[in-house]
């Protein structure tokens, strides 16, 4: 028998029974497309969970002050007492070919204040670095000077819900504020970046690092953000820090340095597993259509017994009966897989309509996953109907007992 | 063509075992024209099926064309059907949602045609059976009649050697059956050898040999005509 006229023969005997056939259809269409989908949120997840760490400023090391033990995967656990991080520390690190610029921070709570209205608020001491490191942009006027970091000067960048707080729809630049007992200029006002990973920066003042350090009162920097010369030179520059400071710190490593890959990398895997979660619940119902294919191929050889027995009459070999059965639970899983697919893209398309800003994606391994296991429950629960119809007796077939 | 020797076939019913054919001996030679009839159960359509390789016997030996069946397996009897057994069964037997062509068609794809070689094939079947404008019809298009010619057409296909038929009119009425018969008898008169199994004394008296089978024996007291 040729192969061409096993699958017509098949396709004829499908779309001879119709309702039998849509639902077996229907039934594989909902496992493949539950597959897809459910992959393409959970790798959507992800993706989205990426995007907001590169939103964070790209190749970005992060410099703590205190040696934290990582062991595998577990969260870190500060231990020792650390030596401060110093604004010279910080200084040094620009020495590293890899490294393309620093910004030290020093982080404190402090009050606000303009005439009447006062605001406890979050200041950030900086340099005007942060602005391309943290990729900071300005609603209006400027962000820090380069000068010498070191340096005090009485100037600030204040976020825009701050700025609405203080001052209204009024003009602020070149205002004058009160930060604790101090007073600074404003002369930038920040664009809204919304919530980053936690920090509000639309409530936040940005001032010289020196100020915040002499403000706060300390010597100590509360992080360092580096940024590398490029991705590739991320690792080189968290060695450089490495060493640097070891070098500064009387051969102690005593700081943490947090590549971005690597919390990256961790939310990456986490996603990942619950993707591929995902993915087997929904093959379980890629199972269930199987089973089902299987009942109804039974219920079909059941039906179609006195057909078996004419075909066997007629010189249809075992292995033919065999295959002619398997062709046609073959052709049911594929095209209710394609009709799954339609369905999952055309769904992932509406959902990328409604929900323009989540990144739906449908990964090319999860096409290849939900066809495979679609075939391949399709054949594995058409072999025992197939195998049934090839078994039977002709005389007793053709008896349609 | 034909030499069954010693032929025994019984099955269980329950814990009864039920003799369909004892000892049955025959021969048949090329062209040959023969009507089995008896009672209902004294295993006519058991012998027919053992003739046609459908059934195995119990014991005794089946020559066919020279080769003894009985030591084929399951694969090269298939293939012996295909190539030299025609059935044609009481209730037709065509598959409902293909055309009468495509029925007819069924042992050419089995067997692996060209498509192109089927297609006229089939042509010249239906043309020399009359039902060339029935070709595109589906079975519960045609009548009864017209249905056991399309089962006819589909038998000699294949152009085989021995066409079995049990009680090919057995579901038909007067004339439509006379019409079956005569097309069986025009198969036979090119060569074919023809059994026929029928309850019609008519019909079965018109094979140039008759045989009766009482009690899964063939019985001795009937007269038999022509060679044996
Ligand atoms: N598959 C079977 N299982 C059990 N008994 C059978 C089977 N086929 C035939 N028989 C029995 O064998 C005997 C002969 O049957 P059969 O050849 O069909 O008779 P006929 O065709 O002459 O009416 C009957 O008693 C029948 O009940
Ligand atoms: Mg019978």
């Amino acid at each position: 028998m040729r192969l061409d006229d096993a699958f017509g023969f098949g396709l004829r005997a499908l779309t001879g029974a119709r309702s039998r056939t849509w639902l077996m259809l229907l039934a594989m269409a909902i496992g493949v497309a539950s597959v897809v989908v459910l992959t393409a949120l959970g790798e959507g997840a992800r993706h989205f969970v990426a995007n907001e760490f590169s939103s964070l400023g790209s190749h970005l090391v992060i410099v703590i002050p205190g040696k934290v033990e990582t062991t595998g995967d577990t969260p870190p656990l500060v231990g020792g007492t650390p030596r401060d991080l110093t604004l010279e520390d910080a200084l040094a690190l620009e020495r590293s070919s890899a490294i393309q610029r620093i910004a030290p921070l020093v982080l404190g709570a402090a009050p606000v204040s303009y005439r009447q209205l006062e605001r406890d608020i979050t200041v950030m001491g900086s340099t005007a670095d942060l602005m391309p490191i943290r990729n900071l942009e300005l609603a209006r006027g400027k962000f820090l000077p380069e000068t010498d970091p070191t340096r005090e000067s009485a100037v600030t960048v204040i976020g825009d819900k701050l700025k609405k707080e203080l001052f209204g729809n009024r003009r602020a630049i070149g205002e004058w504020v009160r930060i604790h007992d101090r007073r600074f200029r404003v002369i930038g006002i920040l664009k809204p970046l919304g919530e980053s990973l936690g920090m509000d920066i639309g409530d936040i003042a940005v001032i010289p690092v020196a100020s915040a350090q002499s403000l706060f009162n300390t010597e100590g920097l509360f992080r360092i953000l580096v940024q590398a010369e490029g991705r590739e030179a991320v690792s080189r520059a968290r060695q450089a820090v490495i060493d640097i400071i070891r070098q500064r710190h009387d051969d102690e490593e005593d700081i943490t340095v947090i590549t971005q890959d690597a919390l990256l990398s961790t939310f990456d895997d986490i996603f990942r597993s619950l993707t591929y979660t995902v993915a087997g619940i929904a093959s379980i119902s890629l199972a269930v259509a199987g089973i089902l294919i299987m009942n109804v191929m039974l219920v079909a050889v059941s039906q179609r017994t006195a057909e078996i027995g004419l075909l066997k009459a007629l010189g249809g070999r075992r292995g033919e009966i065999l295959s002619l059965f398997l062709i046609e639970a073959g052709l049911l899983s594929v095209a209710g897989s394609t009709i799954g697919l339609m369905v999952a893209y055309g769904g992932v398309w509406i959902m990328g309509r409604i929900y323009p800003d989540f990144p739906l994606l449908i990964p090319l391994w999860s096409l290849g996953a939900a066809l495979g296991i679609s075939l391949a429950t399709g054949l594995l629960f058409g072999i025992l109907p197939a195998r049934h119809a090839a078994r039977l007796d002709p005389v007793v077939a053709l008896a349609g007992r | 063509m034909i030499r069954l020797e010693r032929i025994n076939r019984s099955f269980m019913v329950g814990d009864e075992t039920v003799h369909a054919l004892r000892d049955i001996d025959l021969e048949m030679a090329a062209g040959d024209y023969l009507s089995i009839m008896g009672p209902s159960g004294s295993g006519k359509s058991t012998l027919l099926n053992i003739l046609g390789l459908l059934d195995q016997p119990d014991s005794g030996r089946y020559f066919l064309q020279g080769t003894e069946t009985t030591a084929l397996n399951e694969t090269e009897q298939a293939v012996a059907r295909r190539d030299h057994i025609g059935f044609v069964f009481q209730s037709f037997h065509l598959i409902p949602r293909l055309t009468a062509a495509q029925n007819i068609e069924l042992p050419l794809m089995l067997a692996g045609v060209e498509p192109a070689e089927r297609t006229g094939r089939v042509a010249a079947v239906l043309e020399q059976l009359g039902l060339s404008d029935r070709a595109r019809h589906r079975p519960d298009q045609l009548s009864g009649g017209q249905r056991q010619r399309v089962a006819i057409a589909r038998a000699t296909i294949m152009q085989p050697a021995l066409l079995l038929a049990d009680e090919p009119t057995g579901n038909l009425d007067k004339h439509s059956g006379d019409e079956v018969v005569q097309t069986l008898e025009q198969l036979n008169s090119r060569g074919i050898t023809l059994v026929v199994v029928t309850h019609d004394p008519e019909i079965g008296g018109r094979a140039s040999r008759r045989i009766r089978m009482v009690d899964g024996a063939i019985d001795p007291g009937h007269p038999m005509t022509g060679s044996g």
